[in-house]
């Protein structure tokens, strides 16, 4: 059974908003039958059109999925249209005191359909009944089971600092029915990753041997750890002598044949973002 | 809250009779049986009657049961052996329904240079015997099919499937968790050569179940490092466990015709009145021949997680082919192998009764499950002509 807090089971025993609104300013539809679960979200607003009076959910899914919808109808009460598309789906679950990880899918589907919402009421007239995928990132189709682009992906991986294949799954569930999509998830995930280092530059000017070693941590920890757990791997740091920092390969990364390669890769990643002069030496451990 | 137990698919309770049965062998009898000292002898002695007794209830000799941890181990043990006894033949037959720890292993198989044929079902999860005929050919190693459905209940004519098997000279194992206990099992005018039972689906603990080999089958053991069980299955025994298996299947062979009696009349009594009392409801496999104490029924636009919650509150303890109680995110394997609709699919609940279950326990869920129901459905943006009918 699933381990839902007390807040998750009070909103799927008793969930606020449920029904529709005859004269919604705006409507927005997620999911479908087939996939399991799905979401119709109606906003009214205020005679100024400016905030959101009213919200109600209909809602076909699971526990989680009912929780998730009455808490985002909660949350948007109140708001203006860009406050609301403020909310994220960390928020949502949040709000609910946390979600299992194979049910955050749930939140983003909320956080999704309120998007939607927003975008056609903006865009032009509220759409009527329409069950497919709504989703307006623009991108290739990339989970064809669920009909997800590789736009609305990348940004799910992004906010929510998503490290592997699996991880998707539970947020997105892209790649959970065939599994076909795994390995192009893996690359938008390395993507990702690229692009945020790009970002945010880490490599200071001038370091003290305590600060060097504090940053090869750092760094193998956020940087390189999680790339290799992607691909079912991992590396423990054995030791740190002078510039020499000594490694040791866990899991999938263990034995593997490409292991000279991915000790390659730690030191170049290393040598990017803590010192030029670093090597790394792979030793048993 | 009493609970109201209808998942006897899942596991069943331990009997009081079972229990106290194995009661002394934790702390007073604990002698190993393999021991030269009366001590262990005298639990040796209750060891043979357990196997004598296990024996009885299938119609085998004691001499072809081996005692193994679970129905799981059972199944990898009867297929690899199959496996090792030919190793030139590379084709192994199992169906598209089977237990995942038949179907993962045999998945496994053909990822090393097995080839693995997954015998389809119809919509109502019957086996298409025609494709079995096609399918096996003298390089079959093993023919792999289960007595009876977990999820639905249904039964295959595996009387039919053995004698097919047979005449191609592979070997014919078949999953019989469900089944015993529930119906009549005969190995004495069998066509089966290894069965696969589970202790705790017969009110015996977790952790004991047995193979069966019949006698004069060729069998390599998956587990060796011990005289244990002829050599077959090595590791000194669940002594405690045996013995309850034993008892489990002795009261076993005592209830059968109450199953077929009584349980049946309740279970054909549940999904009557759910039927009548719910519009857009279907039972999975309800054409089929089915165990006595299985209903599968798929509520239209309702999802089968949330049902289920909202029974539990109600102490109401079933279980469902919904993906989003396992974590993963498609119906079970079964109802997309019988391709039940995907309105459905994901909104279907299985109540498994036992000879515990009372008429009373069927009245709650009666009472309660159309209105769960119809609160899933009022949520639902989806079928909503259907609250009219209700």
């Amino acid at each position: 059974m699933w381990d839902y807090t007390d807040k998750v089971k009070e909103h799927f025993m008793n969930p606020r908003n449920v029904g529709d609104i005859a004269d919604a300013d705006a409507v927005g539809e997620v999911g479908s039958l087939a996939c399991g679960d799905a979401l119709k979200l109606f906003i009214k607003l205020d005679e100024k059109k400016e905030r959101i009076v009213d919200a109600k959910f209909q809602t076909f899914g699971c526990g989680s999925a009912i929780a998730s919808s009455s808490a985002l109808t909660e949350m948007v009460k109140g708001k203006t249209l860009d406050e609301a598309l403020q909310i994220t789906n960390q928020e949502i679950a949040e709000y609910l005191g946390g979600l299992p990880e194979e049910k955050m899918h749930c939140s983003v589907m909320g956080q999704e359909a309120l998007e939607v919402a927003i975008a056609k009421y903006r865009g032009g007239p509220v759409p009527t009944h329409d069950h497919g995928h709504e989703h307006e990132q623009e991108g290739e189709i990339v989970c064809k089971c669920f009909g997800l682009t590789d736009g609305f992906l990348k940004k799910v991986i992004a906010q929510n600092r998503l490290h592997t294949a699996e991880q998707v799954t539970h947020f997105t569930k892209a790649g959970g029915a065939c599994g076909g999509c795994i390995p192009k998830i893996r690359e938008l995930i390395a993507e990702v990753l690229g692009e945020q280092q790009k970002l945010e530059p880490k490599r200071p000017e001038r370091l003290t041997n305590l600060r060097k070693m504090q940053l090869i941590q750092e760094v193998l920890e956020n940087e390189v750890r999680p790339q290799l757990w992607a691909d079912g791997g991992d590396l423990e740091l054995i030791d740190i002598a002078g510039n020499n920092v000594q490694i040791a390969f866990r899991k999938a990364c263990a034995g593997c044949a490409s292991s000279g390669y991915t000790a390659r890769f730690v030191e170049q990643k290393l040598r990017e973002l803590v010192a030029d002069d670093i090597t790394v030496e792979e030793v048993q451990g | 809250m009493k609970e109201i137990y209808l998942d006897n698919n899942a596991t069943t309770r331990v009997d009081d009779a079972v229990f106290e049965e194995m009661r002394p062998y934790f702390c007073e009898l604990y002698g190993n049986p393999s021991s030269m000292h009366y001590f262990g002898g005298q639990v040796q002695k209750k060891v043979d009657e357990a196997r004598q007794r296990v024996a009885a209830l299938i119609g085998a000799h004691p001499e072809e049961i081996i005692f193994t941890a679970c129905g799981t181990e059972s199944d990898n043990a009867a297929i690899r052996s199959a496996l090792e006894v030919f190793p030139n033949k590379r084709h192994v037959i199992t169906t598209r329904v089977e237990h995942p720890a038949v179907l993962t292993l045999c998945r496994g198989l053909s990822k090393h240079g097995y080839r693995v044929t997954e015998l389809n079902v119809d919509g109502e999860g019957r086996l298409d015997i025609d494709e079995l005929r096609s399918a096996i050919d003298e390089n079959t190693a093993i023919v792999s099919v289960m007595y009876a459905n977990n999820e639905t209940g249904v039964i295959f004519p595996i009387e039919e499937i053995g004698s097919i098997v047979k005449e191609k000279g592979a070997l014919f194992h078949t999953d019989a968790v469900q089944a015993v206990g529930k119906i009549p099992l005969n190995m004495a005018e069998s066509t089966i050569d290894m069965l696969s039972l589970s202790g705790h689906k017969l009110h015996a603990p977790k952790g004991i179940g047995i193979l069966y080999v019949r006698k004069g089958i060729p069998f390599r053991p998956l587990l060796v490092g011990g005289h244990q069980e002829k050599s077959r299955r090595a590791g000194t025994e669940n002594t405690a466990s045996i013995i309850a298996l034993g008892k489990a299947c002795e009261i076993a062979g005592d209830h059968l015709v109450d199953e077929n009696t009584r349980v049946k009349a309740m279970r054909d009594r549940l999904e009557r009145e759910l039927l009548r009392l719910i519009p857009a409801a279907r039972i999975n496999g309800g054409q089929a021949e089915r165990l006595p104490n299985t209903l599968s029924i798929a509520f239209e636009f309702v999802e089968g997680e949330l049902i289920l919650l909202y029974l539990s509150e109600l102490g109401i303890c079933a279980s469902s082919g919904s993906a989003c109680t396992s974590g993963s995110l498609e119906p079970s394997h079964v109802l997309r192998a019988m391709g039940v609709p995907f309105t459905c699919a994901h909104g279907s609940i299985r109540f498994s009764l036992s000879r515990f279950t009372t008429d009373e326990e069927i009245d709650t869920v009666i009472r309660e499950l159309p209105q769960i129901i119809r609160r899933g459905r009022e949520m639902s943006p989806f079928g909503r002509e259907i609250l009219q009918q209700s």
